[in-house]
Formats: structure tokens, C-alpha cells, sequence
């Protein structure tokens, strides 16, 4: 018998979903070509305000401010894809006036998904999320807390969220609220591990490899097993957050990302 | 069976670590009583570096096999001494990473990645380890901060500043966990700093006390910073204790009888151009007894009052009992960079002997007092030992089986030394340096080889094309209560490897060759090594988990890990 039972099938499942996903990439192709239907909505509302505190001062709110650049157009001279344009704002062209700006993945999401968006983005229909009352829903009704950690207070259960707004997009947050396991990193995935004398741990990996994997179980508990002392070894990919798509009104949705967005680490 | 389970526990009572992740100041007292632990710098507060695990033995240690390896994805040299705590490892890589892992495959939990700014740090920019105490693990900054990471989950709890990086300051020491602090000094001898020792809480950050190795005006020392000779004729500086130097880069040790931590000052500051600075410039390169509480002075002594040659005093202070004139005393053992072997009564600083341990030229004998007698070289002849030392950063081991303290030697290294005005700038290079490695010729000792390769400071590569004829390393066995050395094993080059002793008269070392060798505590006997293949800066340790036995020892960008089939 194998000694991991579930194994196989969850990798051919895994393995369908991966082929499923890169089908449906290659369709829409989203991150290159920039196709406007393509962002979330609280992507390009996270770019929106991004753009009226960093970028609007020169390119103005219809991004023709700069002569010779029109945003809108969705046409650039040193950016044809995405991945080109993220590396613009990275970088900058100093020399003609434009500086380097420091963001962070969420924010240069956000800001591509903007200016892919500006043609058409009504911004008058902006929730504009509010991070301190999103704070209050998180820490309250939320009860997010119950098994995220942010900053030192919460619990260990499930992934600590102090940078989470460095890392994730506002598009991918917010669809981590309303259907969790689709967003869900696949280190962050829960395993039940079984040792050969029966103790049972469940917790996620921090690090695995052939022959060893690392946990932390639901107490914040380190372990580093051999996969051999294993009976069983299952990783699920279903996640054990509930959706808040029906717990939360969409204003408290918007105002959670918000919050989450805003933390950036220590 | 689990090949480890973190954090396991008293005799076998669960898998996790929840139920001893606590490393309480009640466990750092008794230390040594869980010698499979290695939970401060020195191992213990004594810093004796001795274990009591006896599984490996001068028997057996020839079976010896390598059980893991951990290598670092970063550069230059490497210097931290691991900690371990019931299985778990955590270990700083450079510039400022903690890295958590299981210590019996090397595999990790997780990393902690710290940013530097502002960063003005000489010597390799390093980092000497982590300290432990309750659920968290604390490290200094090269840009001057501790922080204080979560032990479960390697997040960030709070970070305070110790100084300002921008002035040359840096925390390169591993803290030393004191009852309810944390205790660090600081670097940047050769920046022009005002060295300090200070003790922050535990769980907020919030600075406890602060103690100036350098003191200011009214503060007993102080007159030692004296003024500068009218009509001087060379530079003086009037202010010169405001950047005197008496940095902190190796951990203290601790009396807990006595309540007294004690730690070494570094050089005074600028290095070499001395006459800037008239007087014996306290506290530098001097050991320090603080009240732990209170971070007053209770005693100090001076090594090299007046320091010309860069002759740190940051040695760890190893605390052993010894019988001293047909008395058990309380006796602090130290061999010293300036290249004499000392031993001291702990309890009120007394001076009760001391004996060069390598050649030795800047000194001849001591006053009544325990007061070195100078005997500067005249410009152009070389100076026993040189930069460098006769020993330095790298730990010793004082065992009390065979009551023999072990140190790493640099033999017949010397520089021809002199100094040029320094004028502090901030943040900028304040040595006041013109010095030269020195070679001897063969007929004359006195005579210096232009162009031969000198001894390389800090780091070397797998060639060595300056022999030992411009020094030497060895391991040596020193009588404590007679300064002679029992035994000495000779090394070709020198070596700047730390040593830890067992229960089994086992001692354990490196170098800068590569190897890793044990001795015969006893004999100096060599009973094993193996090629590691680059220069070993660190102290190695020795740990158990589940019965199990284990050596680690970090050579270039490796830490190796072995243990018995």
C-alpha cells in the first residue's frame, strides 16, 4: 500500500488545474498582452488611487500630461507588454525626468491594472475601501484574527498577514475574501501529516523537499519530519477559510482590502 | 521514528515545540545542565565553552561522518556560533539573516531577512549570532538596530536603535540574554565612535541602562583622556575622548553570584596615531565589571593602557574557579590580543598574574599593580605581535577536568607600526595608520623582506604563499595559575577558529586551512581532522538531539555538521 494514499490523485488533479490554468492563459494571455477586461476591478481601484498620489502630477488625470505619452492610448514606446510596463515605473527614465518609483508588487499591479483601465474606469463609481474601518471588520466581525496574525497579535493558525499588501494584488485579495482556495498559495495549502506511531499534525509547510518536509501546525508548533516515518502525508487544496463573499457587504469587502493592502511589514 | 521534533521537551513528552520554546533566564543559569542545548554565545554565562556531552570521544571521533550541510547564499568571511534549542538551530549569514533549522538535517524552517541602511562597517561587515531568551531570538545590525524575531514564525517583534550607523556604528556582537534584557556593545573602533555597552528589555526594546566605555567629563576615567601638551608638537586633539574608540564586538560573560557581566573594550580610537590622544584613554581595550542591574562600574582593568597597536581587548571573559596561592578564587581567565595570558580575581578585578603565552616585544614584565612595563620599538623595527595579536576574537575553552585553558595562537607575527595625524570626520576612516607587515630575513630577525607576503589579516585563500616564516598559528594548553602552556600543538598558518572541550577530554578546532581537528585535551595529541576546504572564522559547538551527538562547524560559506554513524 502506498504510504501516501491521497497523493496521486490530488497530483493528477493538480496537474488538470495546472493544465486548465495555462489553457486559459494562453487564451487571454493576461499579464502580457493587457487586455482591459482582464483586471479586477479592485486592482484598477487600488491603481486609481495609487496613480492620483504618485503619477497624476505629471501625467495628469487623462495621462497626456507628458508630451509624447498618452496613457490612455494604451500604446508606449519603451512598454508593450505588462511585465515592460512595471518595469518602467521601476526604473524610471531619469534622464528625460521620470523618476524610479519604489512599489511593491500589489502597487505596480494595481498601477498597470489602472492605466490598462483608464479609458473606460469610471472613477466616481470607486469604492474606495477605507483601511481603518476595513481594521475594524478584520479585527471584529470578521474575526479574522481567529486564525491570521498581523503584526504579533492574532493567532498562528493560518498565514501571517503583516506584509500581505506587499505581496498580493488587490484583485487577488479580494477574491481571497469571497473564494479563498482559489487564491491560495500552494505552500499555504493545509496538510495532515500522520506519524507511523499516530500522532496526527495539521498545519502547512514551510518547507519541503524529497525526502523531508516543515511544518507549522495550528499552534505555531515547528516540526521537520522524514517523509519515510510517514503513514500518511495529504496535502489538500481546498482552503479552510471561509468565504466572505455573504459575510460582508461589498463596502466592507472593499474596506478589508484596503486594510490588507496597507500592510506592508514592519 | 520523526528524525527530530523541535522544541521537544522534557523527557519525551510531546512532538512540539510550544512546551519548551521558552528559553526562561532560569534555563540560561543552568545551561550547562542541558549541554544537548548550546544556548549562549559562550555556551554558557561562564563562556567556558566546555561541554559535558561525553557520546563523542577521543575513542571515536576518528568514525566521525558528516551529517548535513547548510551553505549560505551570501559572501565573505562567516563568523556566527550557532544556537540550539531542543533541536533547533538558529544561525545568523551575513549581512543580517537569522535562518532557523532543524539541527539534525539542516533543513529550514524559516529565514529572517533584515535591511540594512546606512551601513559604515569595517572588517567584513559581520555578524557573530543570535541570543535566545523566552519565545524570541534578538541580533544586532550591522546599520546599529536589535531586533527581536518571534521564534515560531521568524517575524519581526520590535527593533530599537542602538546608535547611528551614519557615525560609524554598528552591533556585530552576539547579545547576551540577562535576566530580563539583552545586553549589547557596539562597533566601529576604527570610525571614531564613543563605545558603549547597553541592556534593552527583553520584550519592549526600551533601553535599560547605558554604559560609555569612553567616559565623559566628570565620570570617574574621564582624567585618563588628558590634555593635550602645550605647544604640542605634533597633533593633539583636544577632545579626543568624544571619539575614543572602546568598541564592543564579543560577547560578555556573567557572574550571577557576583551579579557582575564582564566584557572587553576594544582599541582607543584613532588605532595607531597615539600621540593624539596623551594619557592611558579608559576603558579602552580593558575588561569591564557592570552591575547587571544597574550598568554601573564595579571594577575594571586595563591591558594595554595607552594602546598603540590595535591590541582589542574583545575577548570573551572566560569565568573559571581556580586555586590561586592555596585559595579557591573567582578567577577571570583571559588570553589577550597584546599577547599575554592574565588571570584575575572576578570578585574585585585584582591583578594575580600574567605571562606572554606568544613572543612578545611592546612590554617586558608588570609593576606591582599588574601594570604592564612598555617598551616601545624604535620607528622601523617590528613589534611582537602585530596587528592581529597573539590570539583575538575567536574563542578559547577552559576546561575543569584537566584545568587547562586552550587558546588560538598567532606566533611571531609582528608589524612595524606608525601613525599619522587622524582627524575625525564623522562617519568617515579615523586609523591613523602607516603600518607594514613584517617578514623577517633570515639572518637578520630584526630586518624586514620588502615585498614578501605578509600574514593577511582577516582572510585567506587556498594558496599560502607567505609561510610561516611570517608567523605561526597554534593550539596551546595553558596552566592558569602558572600562565606556561602544558602543551602546544604548532600550526603552519595561523588560525582564527575558536575551541570548544567536552567531558571526554576532547578538544575541537579549526583554522585557517581548512581543517577541522580534534585533540586530545590532555596531549595536544591530534586524534582527527577532516579538510573542510576554506578558512574556518568561527567558533565551532557542540549539541545533541535525541541522544545523538553532533559537531558544527562553519569553513567558507559552510557550516558543516557531524556526528557518529
Amino acid at each position: 500500500m502506498s504510504p501516501y494514499p491521497r497523493r496521486p490523485l490530488l497530483i493528477v488533479l493538480g496537474v488538470t488545474v495546472l493544465l486548465i490554468r495555462i489553457a486559459s492563459a494562453q487564451t487571454q494571455n493576461p499579464t502580457l498582452q493587457g487586455h482591459p477586461d482582464d483586471y479586477p476591478r479592485a486592482d484598477v481601484e487600488y491603481g486609481a488611487r495609487l496613480y492620483a498620489q504618485h503619477c497624476v502630477a505629471c501625467h495628469g488625470d487623462t495621462g497626456d500630461g507628458v508630451a509624447g505619452v498618452a496613457l490612455r492610448s494604451g500604446k508606449f514606446r519603451n512598454a508593450a507588454t505588462d511585465p515592460q510596463l512595471r518595469t518602467v515605473i521601476s526604473t524610471g527614465f531619469p534622464n528625460a525626468g521620470m523618476p524610479a518609483f519604489k512599489l511593491d508588487a500589489a502597487e505596480l499591479t494595481g498601477v498597470v491594472a489602472y492605466i490598462r483601465n483608464m479609458n473606460t474606469f469610471d472613477a466616481s463609481s470607486m469604492k474606495a475601501g477605507n483601511a481603518t474601518n476595513g481594521k475594524t471588520v478584520f479585527d471584529g466581525k470578521g474575526a479574522c484574527l481567529s486564525c491570521h496574525r498581523v503584526n504579533n497579535t492574532g493567532s498562528r493558525k493560518a498565514p501571517d498577514l503583516s506584509d500581505i499588501g506587499m505581496l498580493r494584488s488587490a484583485g487577488s485579495l479580494e477574491r481571497s475574501l469571497r473564494d479563498p482556495s482559489s487564491q491560495m498559495i500552494p505552500i499555504n495549502r493545509p496538510v495532515r501529516a500522520v506519524t507511523r506511531d499516530g500522532k496526527v499534525i495539521n498545519g502547512r509547510r514551510l518547507n519541503e523537499d524529497t525526502y523531508s518536509v516543515q511544518l507549522t501546525d495550528e499552534e505555531g508548533r515547528l516540526y521537520s519530519l522524514m517523509k519515510s516515518d510517514l503513514r500518511e502525508y495529504n496535502v489538500s487544496t481546498k482552503s479552510t477559510m471561509p468565504s466572505y463573499e455573504k459575510e460582508l457587504t461589498p463596502d466592507e469587502l472593499a474596506d478589508v482590502v484596503s486594510y490588507l493592502l496597507s500592510l506592508k511589514g514592519q | 521514528m520523526l528524525a527530530v521534533i523541535l522544541l521537544a521537551v522534557v523527557a519525551g513528552a510531546s512532538l512540539g515545540v510550544h512546551a519548551q520554546s521558552s528559553v526562561t533566564y532560569e534555563r540560561l543559569l543552568n545551561a550547562a545542565k542541558e549541554p544537548h542545548n548550546y544556548l549562549t554565545y559562550g555556551g554558557d554565562y561562564s563562556s567556558t565553552r566546555y561541554s559535558t556531552l561525553t557520546q563523542i570521544t577521543p575513542a571515536n571521533v576518528k568514525s566521525l561522518n558528516l551529517a548535513w550541510v547548510y551553505q549560505a547564499a551570501v559572501t565573505g568571511s562567516w563568523q556566527p556560533t550557532p544556537i540550539v534549542v531542543d533541536g533547533m538551530m538558529f544561525l545568523t549569514q551575513r549581512p543580517n539573516d537569522v535562518i532557523a533549522l532543524d539541527a539534525t538535517t539542516g533543513k529550514v524552517f524559516w529565514i529572517y531577512r533584515y535591511t540594512n541602511e546606512d551601513v559604515i562597517a569595517c572588517c567584513g561587515s559581520n555578524n557573530r549570532g543570535v541570543a535566545v531568551l523566552g519565545e524570541m531570538v534578538y541580533m544586532g545590525t550591522l546599520d546599529g538596530h536589535l531586533v527581536a524575531i518571534d521564534v515560531r514564525s521568524g517575524r519581526e517583534v520590535w527593533k530599537t536603535r542602538v546608535a547611528d550607523s551614519k557615525e560609524g556604528y554598528s552591533v556585530t556582537v552576539s547579545p547576551l540574554a540577562l535576566k530580563d534584557r539583552i545586553v549589547v556593545g557596539v562597533g566601529g573602533g576604527e570610525y571614531g565612535i564613543r563605545g558603549f555597552i547597553s541592556a534593552y528589555h527583553a520584550q519592549t526594546g526600551k533601553e535599560l541602562w547605558k554604559f560609555y566605555t569612553v567616559p565623559g567629563p566628570g565620570e570617574q576615567g574621564h582624567e585618563t583622556w588628558e590634555a593635550c601638551p602645550p605647544n604640542s608638537k605634533s597633533y593633539c586633539d583636544p577632545e579626543a575622548w568624544k571619539h575614543g574608540g572602546g568598541s564592543v564586538w564579543v560577547t560578555g560573560s556573567f557572574d550571577p553570584e557576583l551579579n557582575l557581566t564582564y566584557w572587553g573594550t576594544g582599541n582607543a580610537g584613532p588605532d595607531y596615531n597615539h600621540e593624539q590622544r596623551p594619557g592611558d584613554n579608559l576603558y579602552t581595550t580593558s575588561v569591564v565589571a557592570l552591575d547587571a542591574d544597574t550598568g554601573k562600574l564595579r571594577w575594571h582593568y586595563q591591558f594595554t593602557p595607552h594602546d598603540r597597536y590595535d591590541y582589542d581587548s574583545v575577548q570573551v571573559p572566560v569565568l573559571a574557579d581556580i586555586t590561586w596561592q592555596g585559595a579557591p578564587t573567582k578567577a577571570l581567565l583571559w588570553a589577550n590580543r597584546n599577547g599575554n595570558f592574565y588571570a584575575l580575581d572576578r570578585a574585585t578585578g585584582k591583578f594575580l598574574h600574567g605571562k606572554p603565552f606568544v613572543k612578545v616585544n611592546w612590554m617586558n614584565g608588570f609593576d606591582a599593580n599588574g601594570r604592564p612595563i612598555q617598551t616601545p620599538q624604535p620607528a622601523g623595527l617590528p613589534t611582537y605581535p602585530g596587528i592581529q595579536g597573539g590570539t583575538n576574537w575567536y574563542s578559547p575553552s577552559y576546561s575543569p577536568r584537566t584545568k587547562l585553558m586552550y587558546v588560538s595562537t598567532w606566533e611571531f607575527n609582528a608589524h612595524i607600526f606608525g601613525g599619522t595625524p587622524a582627524v575625525y570626520e564623522s562617519g568617515r576612516g579615523f586609523g591613523g595608520g602607516v603600518n607594514q607587515t613584517f617578514v623577517p630575513t633570515a639572518g637578520d630577525p630584526t630586518r624586514n623582506i620588502p615585498g614578501a607576503p605578509g600574514l593577511p589579516n582577516l582572510r585567506r585563500g587556498p594558496i599560502n604563499n607567505w609561510t610561516d616564516a611570517a608567523g605561526n598559528g597554534s593550539i596551546q594548553a595553558i596552566d592558569p595559575v602558572t600562565g606556561d602552556a602544558k602543551w602546544k600543538f604548532r600550526l603552519f598558518d595561523v588560525i582564527d577558529t575558536g575551541i570548544f572541550t567536552t567531558a571526554t577530554d576532547l578538544l575541537v578546532t579549526g583554522g585557517r586551512e581548512g581543517y577541522l581537528q580534534a585533540f586530545d585535551a590532555r596531549t595536544g595529541t591530534l586524534l582527527w581532522k577532516s579538510n573542510l576546504g576554506a578558512q574556518m572564522l568561527n567558533n565551532p559547538i557542540t549539541y545533541a538531539v535525541n541522544g545523538k551527538q553532533y559537531i558544527a562547524a562553519a569553513a567558507g560559506l559552510s557550516l558543516f555538521v557531524f556526528a557518529l554513524p
